[in-house]
């Protein structure tokens, strides 16, 4: 049924719909509202035999998520920022001991200086525990992908971290078809684990592993993820016979067709990019977007032959490796190796500063014209940068860094909450 | 033997080591560790030192847990000596479903166990979650407080042997004022772990208002069976806190695991109670009272304390320590009354 709903209302739904067994969380902007409207859904009755959980933190969250998925129970959790980094130590032991959780992240900025705002920094922190990392474009895909996280996590026994921006679309009312349980019923298989806790049959799960096999545990873990990039295009054609609408994926392609320039970015950016891109190309521009859906596994060879008829790239991306620069260009420029192809890290919407269009516009015409610096920061205001920069230079007692950057720019309301 | 009954009383004990026989129990109330049916949680060929009390404690408790359930138990464990003694790869000493995910984490791991057991309608598969003190009273110690604080229906046992072993005998939060740890130096003005740190975790759980909280002692192996099995037969966050010595990590001999652990109850430094919401129920008096150098004399971790008189004012502190103890829980009332 089509609804308007928030997005985060709409992944509730999606959870709901999968038959979750145990959902255990810890509040965090932007994440409450997902689980708060799942606690809401089992305490009306509407998701059935399941458990919600409130424990102390995000580690217990997902270690408790660790505990009923191993005794065999589909778990589900969710979390974004300071929380993922809160569970960090359990989100590579879910992928170690192969345990299809899924988990929601409300991407988030990670302080200090604290900040709510959406970037991709979290998720990005985590982008090598071993779990699979989708990421939404719209709220239908959001809760569309949730769905598809199940059966993608269970049929290869690896945890699935679904990607949405917050607020952008956490908290954003948008128009979503809520799938019938019937459906997802026809989709999603009840969870057969492959491991299993159960005293008829005794396993000791999650042994000390040394030298001698430990290198083979990994490959296999390495190899569990690149078995993904089979296993999602596969589940998304599955999704598309039932639902009847074309979701997940290793990445979307816009406007590829004779594409000279192409911009590569994640999540919800790529709505605005399109936008602009459909303008572009009315003055004739021959620009067109991919947009990853699935960042680990990162399809290094779909990406590579995507990009055969690019001579330009512009990697958009909302995370920053300090000191190093684009991490998701660092990735794309891996798929492009010995390919003369020139790849633009493009840093953007850091802390939630907004993408404009017209900022895109500027930027693209820079890029047209060979002025992009590498590493570019959209929007970055370079003035105060500098003082701040000569500041810290001269006097040893500068103090901190936010507060005097705060203080230059002066009172101001944020823009958008 | 042949003595008349009165003795017969003093006999009770085994020589020397205040050891309660197996034979002179009746037999009910026997051990069954030398027979072929024992439960054997965790089987022989396991890596632990000799005379790990922690191996020993491990044993006893999980065997009487599976006693008690019919077998029914799925354990989770903490990173820690008792998880990586047992599960040398590729072999394993469980003969239980075990799950071992990281050190701080047991209690929650544990309650999600418990939490899939209720959602698959299999109420009678319990759980049983272990840690050392350092993943119990330190690192796991969040994690234990959600736990007990939601009273999920899980038995927590905490095998406190006083230190970090399995990283090399560091300090944690249950190590003893003046024992030398790698990281309490027996060095300098005031050698060994300071005064006036550490928690008691058991009166902290407690204070939880959890149904069931027990100490107990490998001493006591008849003792720790009994607690285990009440605490199977209850629903709900139950704690016990088991002394375990550790031969490597107090610079004790092996043969004296079991002396040791006694005289640590008997001089009062380890009180053996039971709590139930919160009140406490029960204790095993002391039978006979012992100063603490006895019990602190024979580990290595305390020989700064007898060196050159140096410690002389210490040890009456760790005296005051535990005859504070034996106050608090009441420990001298006449012996008669303890149970076995
Ligand atoms: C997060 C984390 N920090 C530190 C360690 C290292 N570590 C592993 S076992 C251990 C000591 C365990 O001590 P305790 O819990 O008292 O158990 P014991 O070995 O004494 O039985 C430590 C510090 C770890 N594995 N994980
Ligand atoms: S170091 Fe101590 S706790 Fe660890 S196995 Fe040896 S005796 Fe047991
Ligand atoms: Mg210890």
């Amino acid at each position: 049924m089509l609804e308007q709903i928030e997005g985060s209302h709409a992944v509730a739904k999606a959870i709901a719909l999968s038959r979750p067994e145990v959902i255990c969380a810890y509040p965090i902007t932007p994440q409450t509202h997902i689980v708060e409207r799942c606690a809401e859904l089992i305490r009306v009755g509407a998701i059935r035999n399941c458990e919600f959980i409130n424990v102390e933190s995000e580690f217990a969250a997902l270690s408790v998520a660790i505990g009923s998925s191993a005794a065999g129970a589909r778990t589900y959790t969710a979390t974004a920022s300071q929380g993922l980094l809160f569970m960090a130590e359990a989100v590579y032991n879910a992928a170690g001991l192969g345990l299809p959780i899924v988990m929601t992240i409300g991407n988030r900025a990670i302080g200090a200086p604290i900040n709510i705002w959406n970037d991709h920094s979290d998720s990005m922190a985590l982008r090598d525990a071993g779990w699979i990392q989708l990421h939404a474009e719209t709220n239908q895909e959001a809760a569309d992908l949730h769905i598809q996280a199940f059966k993608l996590a269970e049929r290869l026994s690896a945890p699935v971290m679904v990607c949405m921006d917050g607020f952008i679309l956490t908290h954003a009312y948008e128009r979503v078809e809520i799938p019938t349980q019937d459906q997802v019923d026809a989709f999603l298989p009840p969870y057969r684990p492959r491991q299993i806790l159960d005293p008829s049959d005794p396993y000791s799960i999650g042994a000390m592993v040394g030298p001698e096999a430990f290198m083979e545990v990994r490959y296999l873990a390495h190899d569990k993820l690149l078995q993904a990039l089979g296993v999602i295009p596969e589940i998304q054609k599955e999704f598309e016979d039932i639902f009847g609408r074309d979701s997940g994926g290793l990445f979307h392609s816009y406007r590829m067709e004779d594409a000279k320039t192409v911009v590569v970015t994640m999540g919800s950016l790529a709505g605005t990019v399109k936008d602009l891109v459909d303008d572009l190309h009315k003055d004739g521009a021959r620009i067109g977007v991919i947009s990853l859906c699935s960042y680990r596994p990162f399809p290094l060879d779909g990406l590579r032959y995507a990009l055969r008829g690019a001579s330009k790239v512009i990697v958009l991306e909302k995370s920053l490796a300090p000191g190093f620069g684009g991490v998701l260009a660092s990735d794309v420029r891996m798929a492009l190796q010995g390919v003369d192809t020139h790849v633009h890290t493009v840093i953007a919407g850091l802390g939630g500063r907004p993408i404009t269009r017209k900022s895109l516009a500027r930027m693209f015409a820079r890029a047209e014209r060979g002025e992009l610096k590498d590493p570019h920061f959209l929007d970055l205001d370079l003035d105060i940068v500098r003082r701040e920069i000569d500041n810290q230079r001269g006097q040893i007692t500068a103090g901190p860094i936010a507060e005097n950057i705060l203080r230059e720019i002066g009172p101001c309301t944020p823009k958008a909450v | 033997m042949s003595g008349k009954t009165s003795e017969q009383k003093i006999k009770f004990y085994q020589k020397g080591t205040f050891t309660v026989g197996n034979r002179l129990v009746d037999e009910a109330r026997r051990s069954v560790q030398g027979s072929m049916e024992r439960s054997n949680a965790i089987t022989s060929g396991h890596r632990a030192c000799q005379g790990c009390g922690e191996a020993l404690g491990a044993r006893y408790a999980l065997d009487a847990a599976m006693r008690a359930t019919g077998g029914q138990i799925i354990a989770v464990n903490a990173t820690g000596c008792l998880e990586v003694f047992t599960t040398p790869y590729p072999e394993t000493s469980w003969q239980v479903p075990w799950l071992h995910s990281l050190f701080g984490n047991a209690a929650a791991v544990a309650s999600g166990v418990a939490a899939a057991m209720r959602v698959k309608g299999r109420e009678q598969v319990r759980v049983v979650a272990q840690g050392g003190d350092g993943g119990t009273t330190d690192i796991g110690f969040g994690c234990l407080s959600g736990m007990f604080e939601r009273n999920d229906d899980v038995l927590y046992i905490c095998y406190d042997n006083e230190a970090y072993m399995n990283t090399g005998v560091q300090r944690s939060s249950a190590t003893p004022p003046t024992a030398r740890t790698a990281t309490t130096p027996a060095a300098g003005p005031k050698p060994g772990n300071v005064f006036g740190t550490g928690k008691n975790l058991p009166l902290i759980a407690m204070a939880h208002n959890i149904p069931y909280v027990a100490t107990a002692s490998v001493a006591h192996l008849h003792d720790l069976e009994r607690k285990v099995e009440k605490a199977m037969a209850i629903r709900g966050a139950r704690y016990i806190h088991v002394f375990v010595p550790c031969p490597l990590g107090w610079g004790s001999a092996s043969h004296d695991t079991i002396r040791l652990a006694r005289l640590a109850s008997e001089c009062g430094l380890f009180p053996l109670f039971e709590a139930e919401h919160g009140e406490i129920t029960g204790s095993i008096a002391i039978r006979r009272k012992v100063p603490v150098e006895d019990y602190l004399k024979p580990q290595k971790r305390f020989a700064h304390l007898f060196k050159d008189g140096d410690g002389i004012e210490r040890i009456a502190r760790l005296q005051r320590m535990a005859d504070a103890n034996i106050k608090r829980f009441d420990l001298q009332r006449d012996a008669k009354e303890a149970p076995l």
